[in-house]
């Protein structure tokens, strides 16, 4: 396939994004976001070898235990994005959850949303808490049960198919009037994890609260980010990906993606509009549509990763 | 005209006087004995309470969101607080504490006991 394809024009591309809708698929190649219609996504994806399947599917935000007005049942939502998952023609290798996966920190919570992951095909998952999930001060109920694969840190990293992921957590460390924090210790961690590694090597970073800053009075960001970026930035493809703002954010800076995704609970109102990040309230028949997830397929041509976010309806 | 008797009369008034306010008692405190803190909007209100030592401050949520209290020097934390719960402190020792929610580090508020 021609890479003419691919190639709209301004005018259409920012028609293809008015619709949102059911999927909004963005090709990486060059560095830019290009949004690309479904349809030919379709025929794109079944052209390239295993271009078509998802490498993993990040799901954020589920907040089991939430139950106003906003979502009565994110439970419900939670099943639906489940069966969303389970019903891809090809199955993501891994499932990355970017945290909130409770609303209150309670043993119960974790009980019924671990149940829930259960179902899904795809059995291997890497979680990063969010701020909801550490509201106890030891952090016991979210570490005793994901806490394994960092020694109860919080950060770690592995490697699938090529891409080197990088699990970061970002709301423990706890400063009145400031942003998420990193924390020297994790940031020394990150330098000592890409010692040594090839820049050509794909880097997935991955965190609950955003790592850059979209809109600082409501917390969206993370201080001491800047640190991070400095150590990433010589890799020739790195896609960050966050949650905790229950929309789709996005920005792109040279060789860095930056994406955050949809809750499976309930959305969140666009920054500054009201009086806080608090549950936004919309006609229930519009719900779904502002619920989902992301997907993510590695390309081989150019070697880099598109993402693509479905909504429930 | 002898003023002699004038003065002493005014000596013994002005006298009278000051006995006359230091018999009104110990200075009046205006730090209250307890204080109910609302959580609403993402604020603290009010931001700044004062209140007597031994003073129980309690705060409730009427947010949909859920939020915390914790203090600065990790005296007392509260749990996840939904909305209409509550948690309270008693503040034995004088001083001025600070908290904030640990879910939204932005919100502040400071207590101060006298």
């Amino acid at each position: 396939m021609s890479d003419d394809k691919l190639l709209l024009s301004r005018r259409n591309a920012l028609k293809c994004m008015a619709y949102g809708g059911a999927g909004t698929l963005f090709v990486l190649a060059g560095g830019v976001f290009t949004p690309v219609d479904l349809a030919m996504a379709g025929e794109y994806g079944r052209g390239g070898s295993k271009a078509g399947k998802p490498l993993f599917v990040q799901i954020s935000d589920t907040h089991i235990g939430f139950n106003k007005e906003a979502n009565p049942d994110v439970s419900g939502t939670f099943t639906q994005t489940i069966d969303l998952v389970n019903a891809m023609p090809e199955q993501p290798a891994l499932i990355i959850h970017t945290g909130d996966i409770t609303h209150l920190s309670k043993a119960a919570e974790f009980d019924l949303a671990e149940q829930m992951l259960s179902r899904l095909r795809t059995t291997e998952l890497h979680t990063v808490p969010g701020e909801h999930d550490t509201t106890d001060s030891t952090v016991t109920e979210y570490f005793s049960r994901f806490g394994k694969a960092s020694n109860n840190k919080g950060y770690y990293s592995f490697d699938h198919a090529g891409v080197h992921f990088i699990a970061l957590i970002n709301v423990l460390q706890f400063k009145p009037g400031g942003l998420g924090t990193l924390g020297a210790e994790q940031l020394a961690w990150v330098a000592a994890d890409l010692k040594g590694r090839s820049s050509s090597t794909p880097i997935v970073v991955f965190a609950h609260m955003p790592l850059w800053t979209i809109y600082e009075p409501w917390g969206w960001g993370t201080g001491d980010s800047d640190q991070l970026m400095s150590q990433l930035r010589r890799f020739g493809s790195v896609t960050v990906l966050n949650g905790h703002i229950h929309q789709i954010v996005q920005k792109v800076e040279g060789n860095v993606t930056f994406h955050t995704a949809r809750s499976t609970a309930y959305p969140q109102p666009l920054a500054g509009v009201g009086s806080g990040p608090g549950p936004l309230k919309v006609p229930p028949d519009q719900l779904a549509q502002m619920l989902g997830i992301t997907s993510v397929t590695v390309m081989k041509h150019p070697h880099s990763l598109m993402l693509n976010d479905a909504a429930l309806a | 005209m002898n003023f002699k008797p004038y003065r002493t009369s005014l000596a013994l008034i002005s006298l009278a006087a000051l006995s006359g306010v230091a018999a009104l008692g110990p200075t009046i405190a205006w730090a209250a004995d307890s204080a109910k803190v609302l959580i609403k909007d993402f604020m603290f209100m009010p931001m700044s309470v004062t209140v007597k030592t031994g003073a129980t401050v309690s705060w409730v949520n009427m947010d949909d969101e859920p939020h915390t209290i914790v203090s600065d020097t990790g005296l007392f934390r509260s749990s996840g607080l939904d909305t209409n719960e509550s948690f309270s402190y008693k503040f034995d020792k004088p001083g001025t504490y600070h908290i904030a929610c640990s879910i939204h580090p932005r919100m502040v508020a400071t207590i101060v006991v006298e």
